[in-house]
């Protein structure tokens, strides 16, 4: 029999990787370009609602919404970069955080006008509603499967960044952008790419975080707190520094929950602030 | 004699630039006017004298030092609570109430101010959002000493000056917080007129070039940071001693962001524009109280991509732009 | 024998495998005026920013008038005497020059500390900042805003930030970068009235400049200095102009102030 914190564990990890797949993205965006994009998590909220309602009416099934969650958090993002987001490269943080701010609650309000202000219920297929029991604890099917389809999509990630010529230029205009565009890398068009793509995992995120926290208008909000945080304290520009700042935060939130609930969600901010002060460039930030 | 003139022009023109101009003159008796305009408004005009007061100490270190914070309103719910629980303990004394709340939000701030002047960019942003959802978080765990969701209870506001008494219809918190306005906004209007206040545009334009003209930067920082949340007390006080309530919202993160919002919309940096965006603001929502928070947000948002994309120097800004494009022709 | 005014001793530094300097030891004697030359990568802004304790050095020291300031933070550093221009303008685009100058002066008589007495009460700063502006022929300009003056102004804007601190050492870093040749008179006119109690370092690339005002030079290549003399030295000398000079120096400038300055 193994002891409660197992359970406990599985879920902070679990809960860890959801947070990865909503902050990788943003954790690169912000290294590369250093914009602040706050707007992030609507993304992430259009994913979920996406999902939710290619389920609901037209009755598609839950894995067959998935990748169009992806590709719908890719495509509305390349809109908003084309259009809004690239005048904004070069403003001020102040104004980079009023436009996206701005965006989220126009998000907000757009989707409680068409879904309404209640969270939205989801009715997975059967077999993902169960439970496996091994030495006496229980691993929740479908977090088996987020966990996968998390750990598969974070290998996809190295893979790419490690051996294709679009992970180098990313790597190149991450680290040092001026010298990435003096090397004759078309950086701008290296970004675009990159932001689709975080935004589309954001989305992806989106729809998978329904049955573990749920969806509602204000998702683009609550979890960018949390976004923010794996960001900040991962590291810009890091993906191995998200990962393990979602992992820390994940099992740092679901194990103060589960062992000292009165305390909330005081001790995540805690841990945020000491970890920034100590290191304020994330724990494997470069800039 | 030449030599004498000539050094003294510049002087004059510096002075000249502080100068009151005609229409902050009319601002200020519009505001006292509104005793006769609008009487049945003035706990809307208190409103939005507090508000504005919030937005003038975000002013301080947002337009002028260049410091964004998403955490503010945790100085504003610390006077608050402060003026609150002096009152519910017996002591309702008014200004000595606002006194208090000052005291307490600039001790905090102060204590903040050293860590925060040592970080900027991303890093400076969360931990003003950290600070403040952490404050929010604790007060909401303190629920024996905060109220929690219910608020403080058992607050009297004695009279004023042991003279005015806090009238239903407001009259005299109008007064009140009108008056704490205007002694506020001539401090602030001095300070920013100072050399101190020179050096905090200096950070603001250009923050590397100052320790190479030998600025201690940080210590400005510290400064005006502790100022800031001082004054943001004395804001979140009067808001207690006026409506006699103090509860979990003067401390949350949609307090900050409104006020955020109020300031960008009239223009940060230029003294009035949290005052005018106050005005816009809490008017507005007054006059849109019916709509439900998400839709009322909806607005909001498309509003800041608006002034971000149009009115980079919000509307103050804007006007400003229209006069010397005016004069110039 | 008086100090040196500013003296590096083995600094060094380097990025991971990138040595960005090795070895310096340089001495500036009282009121010189020296120019520091090299290939672009040979190290002189970061030799520069380590002087004023932008950067950390691995190893060396560095001596202002005898006091070893290695330690110091860069606003301390500049209340010693050692200031720094930029390569790049580094200004307040919304101060006017007057308020970017009376800035620099009252932070250094300490004026900036007091936020309650209004900026107008305080004439002898503004006096003195309306004074260097004068020196510069910037004073027709000052109350117009650093964002709008013509980029050769801004470039005097910049020694005049520098001149407001009193300082004992001044490094200017390549004042001339980027100055049409007709805006280019004042700058140097400017530089030629800089007082002789301040001990003034050069970067530049602009050889007239160098041979015009400096009395010695210093050559770095690759984080290090290869060789240091006179004008005439520097010119003749094989390696300079191998390395840095080319092939075709072999003309001089028809005045050569090394001859001049001896």
């Amino acid at each position: 029999m193994l002891p409660p914190v197992f359970g406990v564990l599985f879920d902070g990890l679990a809960y860890g990787m959801l947070l990865f797949l909503l902050s990788v993205g943003q954790s690169v965006t912000l290294g590369m370009m250093n914009f602040i994009n706050l707007a992030h998590c609507s993304f992430a909220m259009l994913g979920g609602y996406v999902t939710i309602g290619l389920m609901h009416r037209y009755g598609v099934p839950f894995f067959a919404t998935l990748p169009c969650a992806f590709v719908a958090g890719a495509i509305v993002s390349i809109v908003f970069e084309r259009t809004l987001f690239r005048r904004l490269y070069r403003a001020s943080e102040l104004d980079q955080v009023l436009l996206t701010v701005g965006i989220v609650f126009i998000s907000i309000g757009i989707a409680a006008y068409f879904f309404g202000t209640d969270q939205q219920p989801l009715l997975l297929p059967g077999y993902l509603r169960h439970s496996l029991t091994f030495l006496g604890t229980r691993f929740a099917v479908y977090r088996l499967i987020l966990l996968g389809i998390a750990l598969a999509i974070t290998i996809i990630l190295v893979l790419i960044l490690e051996y294709t010529r679009f992970g180098a230029r990313v790597r190149a205009a991450v680290d040092n952008e001026r010298m990435a565009r003096g090397l004759g890398i078309n950086v701008d068009r290296t970004f675009a790419i990159t932001f689709a793509l975080g935004s589309g995992l954001a989305g992806l995120g989106g729809a998978l975080a329904i049955e573990i926290v749920g969806l509602d208008p204000y998702f683009a909000l609550t979890y960018l707190v949390y976004v923010l945080i794996v960001v900040s304290v991962g590291g810009l520009g890091s993906i191995s520094g998200s990962f393990i700042a979602a992992i820390v935060l994940g099992i740092s939130d679901i194990a103060g929950k589960y062992y000292i609930p009165q305390l909330g969600a005081f001790l995540i901010y805690l841990v945020m602030i000491t970890l920034l002060m100590w290191r304020p460039l994330g724990l494997l930030g470069r800039r | 004699m030449a030599l004498a003139e000539k050094a003294s022009a510049p002087l004059l023109h510096l002075r000249a630039q502080a100068r009151w101009r005609p229409a902050e003159i009319a601002f200020w008796l519009a505001a006292l006017l509104s005793y006769a305009l609008f009487p049945n408004y003035l706990s809307l005009a208190s409103q939005i004298a507090i508000a504005g007061m919030f937005a003038l100490s975000l002013d301080l270190i947002v337009g002028y030092a260049g410091i964004v914070s998403l955490g503010h309103a945790a100085f504003f719910g610390l006077g608050a609570y402060t003026a609150g629980l002096l009152s519910k303990h017996g002591w309702g004394e008014p200004l000595s109430g606002l006194a208090a709340a000052a005291g307490a939000a600039g001790i905090v701030g102060y204590a903040t101010s050293f860590v925060i002047c040592r970080f900027r960019h991303l890093a400076l942003i969360m931990l003003t959002l950290g600070f403040g959802l952490l404050l929010a978080e604790l007060a909401n765990s303190l629920g024996w000493l905060t109220g929690g969701m219910d608020g403080l209870q058992g607050i009297h506001t004695w009279k004023l000056l042991s003279y005015f008494h806090f009238d239903l219809y407001g009259y005299t918190a109008f007064g009140y917080a009108l008056a704490v306005l205007f002694v506020v906004y001539l401090f602030a209007r001095r300070l920013i007129h100072s050399p101190f206040g020179l050096s905090l545009r200096g950070i603001r334009e250009n923050f590397l070039r100052m320790p190479a003209i030998g600025a201690p930067s940080r210590s400005h920082i510290r400064t005006i940071y502790t100022i800031a949340a001082a004054i943001a007390g004395i804001a979140g006080a009067l808001l207690t001693q006026t409506t006699e309530t103090v509860s979990l919202d003067s401390l949350d993160l949609s307090r900050s962001a409104d006020v955020l919002v109020m300031l960008v919309l009239g223009g940060a940096g230029r003294l009035y524009g949290g005052l005018v965006g106050a005005v816009i603001y809490l008017v507005a929502r007054d006059q849109f109280s019916g709509i439900a928070p998400q839709y009322w947000y909806f607005w909001i948002g498309l509003l800041l991509v608006a002034v971000v994309v149009l009115l980079p120097d919000g509307i103050l800004g804007g006007l400003a732009k229209l006069a010397s494009r005016w004069s110039r022709s | 024998m008086s100090a040196p005014a500013l003296a590096a001793r083995g600094l060094a530094k380097s990025f991971g495998s990138l040595v960005a300097a090795s070895d310096i030891n340089i001495e500036l004697p009282q009121g010189v005026r020296y120019a520091l030359i090299g290939p672009n990568g040979a190290g002189k802004t970061t030799l520069i920013n380590l002087m004023t304790g932008m950067l950390r050095p691995d190893a060396g020291r560095i001596l202002l008038d005898d006091a070893d300031i290695t330690a110091l933070p860069p606003d301390q550093r500049v209340r010693r005497g050692l200031v720094r221009t930029y390569q790049i303008n580094s200004l307040f685009p919304h101060l006017t020059a007057l308020e970017s100058v009376t800035l620099a002066v009252c932070e250094r008589s300490r004026a900036a500390q007091t936020w309650w007495r209004e900026l107008s009460a305080y004439p002898r700063e503004i006096e003195e900042a309306y004074a260097i502006l004068c020196s510069l022929k910037l004073d027709s300009v000052c109350h117009r805003l650093t964002r709008e003056l013509a980029y050769g102004q801004q470039r005097l804007l910049e020694i005049a930030l520098a001149l407001a601190t009193r300082p004992k050492v001044l490094l200017l870093d390549e004042p001339a970068a980027g100055v049409p040749r007709e805006e280019s008179t004042e700058l140097f006119a400017a530089i030629a009235g800089l007082s002789r109690d301040i001990t003034v370092l050069f970067i530049e690339h602009d050889m007239e400049l160098v041979f015009r005002f400096a009395t010695r030079i210093i050559v770095m290549v690759g984080g290090r200095v290869l060789v240091e003399g006179t004008a005439h030295e520097i010119a003749a000398d094989t390696r300079v102009r191998a390395v840095y000079l080319g092939r075709a120096v072999s003309k001089m400038p028809a005045s050569a102030p090394g001859l001049l300055h001896g």
